[in-house]
Formats: structure tokens, sequence, C-alpha cells
């Protein structure tokens, strides 16, 4: 087993490299500890603990079934947890629920795209920041301006999010009519705009080209200035290249955790990825990238 | 991708004229649609005879429940066979309060009537939020088929299967004069109803304008669409279901209270099953989440069938042959927009409108992808 995550707020010390200091700089810890689900007599995470970093980006991977998507909906509130706790921001997440997470600052994506078909991009996008905006129902009711001068404000704010990513022409196109790449710009826009210090992100690379991966590599990196980031993810050399403390579950079981580096080169690690039949000095990412039958492996 | 993603605020576009900021007003363009549809009906009220001026107040009221309903099934996706059972319980609400020798205003019966529907909206709704679309269909169902027991029940209150007979109020004053001063006409009280179904009808619109065109409806459509995104988005589902519920239930109360005064009856054979059915075929055929729709199902659940009576009366066919025809055709006209077009009337046209959109940005500009 692993020593268990010791609760105290420290930024890791072995988290990638320096991050310039600013003052809008991230500084709340997101940390499970000794999480434990049983779906009937399977256990699908057993006593699993994590700690996202202020500003870090933390990559869950494992193998199929390892847990991680389990894990993922414990994170957000769609699965209780039969044993552990959630802290965020140093506050416990009693009953957390998932319509909590907005208001916590904790966005997530969702595997897939998961848009509204029914909205145009920038609506979606402005849904994702709805809550942040106070006018309530009587002002909506009565068309006031005060409802008015939210929903500009939140338009503004969407359309700004969606430039950032460069989406702003999809602003007024509708998900079904939009390729897969930017379904995703846009559900991820969507996650953004709510200016979340906490993104949860499951799987944002699938379905993406080489490029695109690159980008989103590189856009994750930056959003790090900004909040900490928990991923899962298939694609090995993309979680190697981005991430500054990396999770390893099999059967539920957390079997490593630290650096990429440290991760990529630990037996147990290489021996829950390739079974007992390939030899424990080949290279991980490129095992891996053969289980999944992937062909995007970075040069 | 681009991203660059350190830009602050954009900078704010060139400041619109004040009379475009007057028009983006929600508020403003709502009471622009409202006064419009108010003037077409008075205009349509005074230049029709009797008959027709008692199709009309059957079009307020229905377009008033169409219009909640449309809300609930398009905008929030949950699906209500009960509606007819909401609208009798603001029927009977107005019936009973208008049969004292002195009743209230109108105006103060109508809250009493949405209060009342609201509230029990509000416990459906909080049936219905749990459940989903045969289920869904089936509890509320069961509603309209259960709520007429209770007139039959409690039969001191409400006299059983005979119902309550309504009192229509008589024209004030001012009314009487003012119908004078257009048409030079004695008002009736059936012209004082339609024109209060009128003026109940143009708020209710203007509410629903506002209600869906805001944070609130597309809420409602976010939750409709995709519940776990909007969970994450910090919707709770629970809560706006509910809320759905209630404002559709209004309508249906406030629908009901005029329905009442029109029909001059609040029995269990007013607000049968048939009610319910009309109305969710009316919203289907005008395009689910459409208040255009909304007020042409409508027209068409209205004006229909005295037209198919009169055509096959033409035809020589017997009285009951013509009876049965209009039915048949109401059949005939639902199943043939649900293969032709299922995005009913405004959703075709629309999906047409957003098509030739597309295909034209397309031609225009090419190359424009991130
Ligand atoms: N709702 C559920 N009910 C029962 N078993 C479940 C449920 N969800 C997940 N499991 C089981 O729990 C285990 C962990 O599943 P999970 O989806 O978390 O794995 P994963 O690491 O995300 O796998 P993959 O890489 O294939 O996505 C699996 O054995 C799965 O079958
Ligand atoms: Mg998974």
């Amino acid at each position: 087993m692993t020593p268990p995550i010791e609760p105290d707020p420290q930024p890791s010390p072995s988290g990638g490299e320096p991050r310039p200091h600013d003052p809008g700089r991230p500084a709340s810890r997101y940390l499970a500890q000794g999480v434990t689900v049983r779906f009937g007599g399977l256990v699908a995470l057993d006593d699993v603990s994590l700690a996202v970093e202020p500003g870090q980006v933390h990559g869950v991977i494992g193998p199929n079934g390892a847990g991680k998507t389990t894990l993922f909906n414990v994170c957000c509130g769609f699965v209780k947890p039969n044993a552990g706790s959630l802290t965020w921001d140093e506050r416990e997440l009693n009953n957390l629920h998932a319509h909590d997470l907005a208001g916590l600052g904790i966005a997530r994506t969702l595997q897939g795209v998961g848009l509204f078909p029914g909205m145009s991009a920038l609506e979606n996008v402005m849904t994702g920041a709805g809550v942040r905006s106070t006018s309530g129902f009587v002002s909506a009711a009565f068309g006031l301006p005060r409802a008015r001068r939210d929903e500009q404000a939140l338009q503004e704010r969407a359309m700004q999010t969606l430039s950032d990513l460069g989406a702003a022409h999809l602003a007024p196109r509708y998900p079904g009519m939009l390729p897969y790449p930017d379904q995703k710009k846009v559900a991820l826009a969507r996650a953004l705009v709510s200016e979340p210090r906490l993104l949860l992100l499951d799987e944002p690379a699938a379905g993406l080209s080489e490029g695109e991966m690159d980008e989103l590599g590189d856009l994750v990196q930056q959003l790090t200035s900004r909040m900490s980031v928990l991923i899962v993810e298939h694609h090995m050399d993309l979680v190697m290249r981005i991430c500054d403390q990396i999770t390893v579950l099999d059967f539920g079981q957390v079997i490593a955790r630290g650096t990429p580096a440290e991760v990529r080169d630990d037996p147990k690690v290489i021996a829950a990825y390739l079974g007992a039949e390939v030899s424990a000095g080949e290279e991980i990412d490129t095992a891996v990238l053969e289980s999944h039958g992937t062909t995007t492996k970075g040069a | 991708m681009s991203t660059d993603i350190t830009t602050a605020v954009p900078a704010p576009p060139a400041g619109p004229s004040a009379m475009q900021r007057l028009l983006g007003l929600n508020l403003v363009r709502s009471l622009l649609v409202s006064l419009g549809v108010l003037v077409v009906g008075v205009l349509l009220l005074e230049s029709t005879d009797a008959y027709t001026n008692t199709q009309l107040s059957s079009l307020t009221y229905f377009t008033i429940a169409a219009i909640g309903l449309t809300a609930l099934t398009g905008l929030n996706g949950q699906i209500s066979l009960g509606h007819g059972a909401l609208m009798a319980v603001g029927a009977y609400t107005t019936a009973l309060m208008l049969d004292t020798d002195s009743p209230l205003p109108f105006p103060v019966i109508a809250l009493a009537a949405i209060v009342m529907t609201s509230l029990v909206g509000f416990v459906v709704g909080i049936g219905a939020a749990r459940l989903h679309g045969p289920y869904l269909a089936g509890a509320t169902l069961a509603f309209a088929v259960a709520l007429p027991s209770v007139a039959l029940y409690f039969k001191g209150t409400f006299n059983g299967e005979a119902g309550l007979t309504v009192i229509s109020p008589r024209p004030p004053e001012w009314f009487v004069s003012f119908i004078d001063a257009v048409s030079g006409e004695f008002a009736t009280s059936s012209k004082y109803v339609a024109y209060l179904g009128l003026f109940c009808l143009v708020i209710a619109l203007f509410f629903a304008l506002n209600l869906g065109r805001s944070k609130i409806g597309r809420h409602w459509r976010a939750v409709r669409d995709q519940e776990v995104a909007a969970e994450i988005a910090g919707i709770n589902l629970g809560r706006t279901r509910v809320q759905a519920f209630v404002i559709s239930a209004a309508y249906a109360g406030l629908a009901g209270a005029v329905m009442a005064m029109v029909v001059r009856l609040a029995a269990p054979t007013v607000f049968t099953l048939v009610l319910s059915l009309s109305l969710l075929t009316a919203v289907v055929i005008g395009g689910l989440g459409s208040i255009t729709g909304a007020f042409i199902g409508s027209a068409v659940l209205v004006f229909l069938p005295p037209l198919v009576t009169d055509l096959s009366t033409d035809a020589k066919l017997s009285d009951t042959q013509a009876a049965q025809m209009s039915p048949l055709i109401y059949g005939i006209v639902l199943v043939l927009v649900m293969l032709l077009a299922p995005g009913g009337v405004m959703g075709t046209l629309s999906m047409a409108w957003r098509r030739r959109r597309a295909r034209r940005q397309l031609t225009a500009t090419p190359t424009k992808k991130g």
C-alpha cells in the first residue's frame, strides 16, 4: 500500500517545474481521503486518497475498470462513497450534491460532450455560469432591467470565454451541427465560464486529433495559473506531459502516486498495465497505447 | 484552438442607440407583442358576430392553457396528461367564488384560482419531478382520472356529477360605455367574458414571453436537454422541474377560471381526459415550446371541428356522421403532424430557417474554422 496523504495543506514539493507567482494564483486544495465505494459485492474503490494541490494538474490513470470514473463521480457528488471524506478549501464536503459544485467553484466536463442540443453554443456556455447571476424569478417574469443587465453580463462573459478558446464563431451554432472537436471546445467553455477554482476533466482528449490534443495540453497548463485541474485521461503521452502529479489506480486501489517520471518507472504500474506477459523493462506509454489500440503516440 | 486565455474583459462594443437599448429590453418587447395581441383581439371581437365571439373566448382559455403546457413540455421536457384536471381546479374555484350575491372582483377570483391550482400543481409536480417519459404520462393521467372523483365525493360542495352552474359576472358600467363607444352595441355578459379572457391571455402571454427568454427559461431547457450537465452547472433538477410544473399549473388555473365563465359550468363532464389530450394535441400541432405554436394549435382546436361539421353537412352527411367527422379529421391532422412534421408548425418553420441560415453561412465563409 502507498502511504496515506498527509492532510496539511502544504504544496507538494515534487510538483513539476515551479510556476511564476501571481496574485490570482489558486490557493485551494482538494482532498479525497479513504474513499471506498462498493457496488454490491464489487469493491470499485478501496481506501483511495488523493490530493489536488493548488494550481497543479493531477492525473488519474489506470487500466480499464480500475475505478477512475467512479472516483471522479465521487469527487463531484454523483456517487456517494461508502466510506471516506472529501475536503475542499479546508472545508469538508458532507453530503455533496452535483448541483452544489458550481457554487463551490468546481466545474466538470463530461465524458463525451454532453452539450444541450436545443440551445445555441452561446446559450450552452451561458448556462455554465448561470448560478453566478443573482437576479431571481420575479425580475425574470417581469423582464425587469435588472434581469436584462444580468443576462447581458452573462452573455458577454460567455462570449469572452468562447473567444478565449478561439471558438467565438461557434456562438450562434447549434451543437448538432458542429464537428466533434468544436463541440468539445464549447463544452470546455461551458466549464470554464464559471471561473472555477477546480476543473475536473473527464477524458478530454478522446476523439481529438494529435494537433488538437497538443493544443489542449497547452491550454490545460495555462489554466493552472487560475485553477487546479483533476484529469482522467487514457492518452498516456498527454498525461505524462501535462500532469504535475499522477495517481495510479488498479482494481480500485492506489498502486502508485508521484510525478510522471516516478510513476513511469514504477514496476507496480508497469505490471498493472502490462499484466504478466510483457516484460517489465518496456516503456509504459508504448505498451499502454498499444493496449488501447490508439495510434497517437507523441514522437 | 487558440490558447490566449489571459485577456481580460472585452472592449465594450460601440454603444447601441437608445432605441435599440429600449427594444433590447425583454420588458419592452414583451409589452409590444402583448399589446399587439390585445389590439388584434379587440378588433376581432368587435368585428365578428356573437357566435364567433364565443369561439374567440374559447380560443383565449385554450391558448392560456396551451402556453402553460408548451412551456412545461416543450421547454422543460415534462409531459402532462393532467392539465385538464388542473383547469378543473381553477374552474371550480371560480365557480364557488362567483356563487354569492356580491362576488369579489374578477382579478381577485382569477388570482385565487391561480393560487389554488398552483398549490395542486406543486403537489403533483413534486411527484412528477421524479418520473420520466411513460411513467410521468401515467402518473399525470392517473391524476386526471382521479380528480373528478373528488367532485363526486364532496357532493355538498361541488354538487357531484351535475357540477356547479357558473353565474357570469355582470359587465360593469365602464365596460358597457366602452363597448358602446367602440361599436355602438350593448355589452352582453358573453362579450364581457370574452374581454376578460382576452385580458387574461395578454397578461399570461406577457409573463410567458419574459420567462421563456430569461435565465429561468434557459435553465428549464437545460434540464430538458441534459440532466447531468445541467446539474453540474449548478441547476437543482428537482427544484427546476417543480418550478416549471407550478408555473404551468398556474396557467392551467387561469385558463380554468376563464373557461368556467365561458362554458358557465364547472362539472366533471367538462374537464374530461379528452380536454387534457386536446391540449397536448394543440401543443404538438403548434410545435412544442413555441408560444406562437400554442396560438396556432389552439386555433386548430377551436375552429377546425365546426368547420369540418359544416363541410360534412354540406356533403349531405347525416348529423350524427357530421358530428363524428370532426374528431376523425382532428386525429388525422395529429397523425399527419407527427409523421410529417414532428416539430409541429413552428418547429418545422424554425428548423427550416436555421438550416437555411447555416447553409448561407457556410457558402459565405467556407474557410472560417477555428
Ligand atoms: N454503477 C455501477 N454499478 C456497478 N458496478 C459499477 C458501476 N460503476 C462502475 N462499476 C464497476 O466498478 C469498476 C470500476 O469502474 P470504473 O468505470 O470506475 O472504471 P474506469 O477506471 O473508469 O474504467 P475505464 O478505463 O474502462 O473507463 C468496474 O468493475 C465497473 O464495472
Ligand atoms: Mg471510465
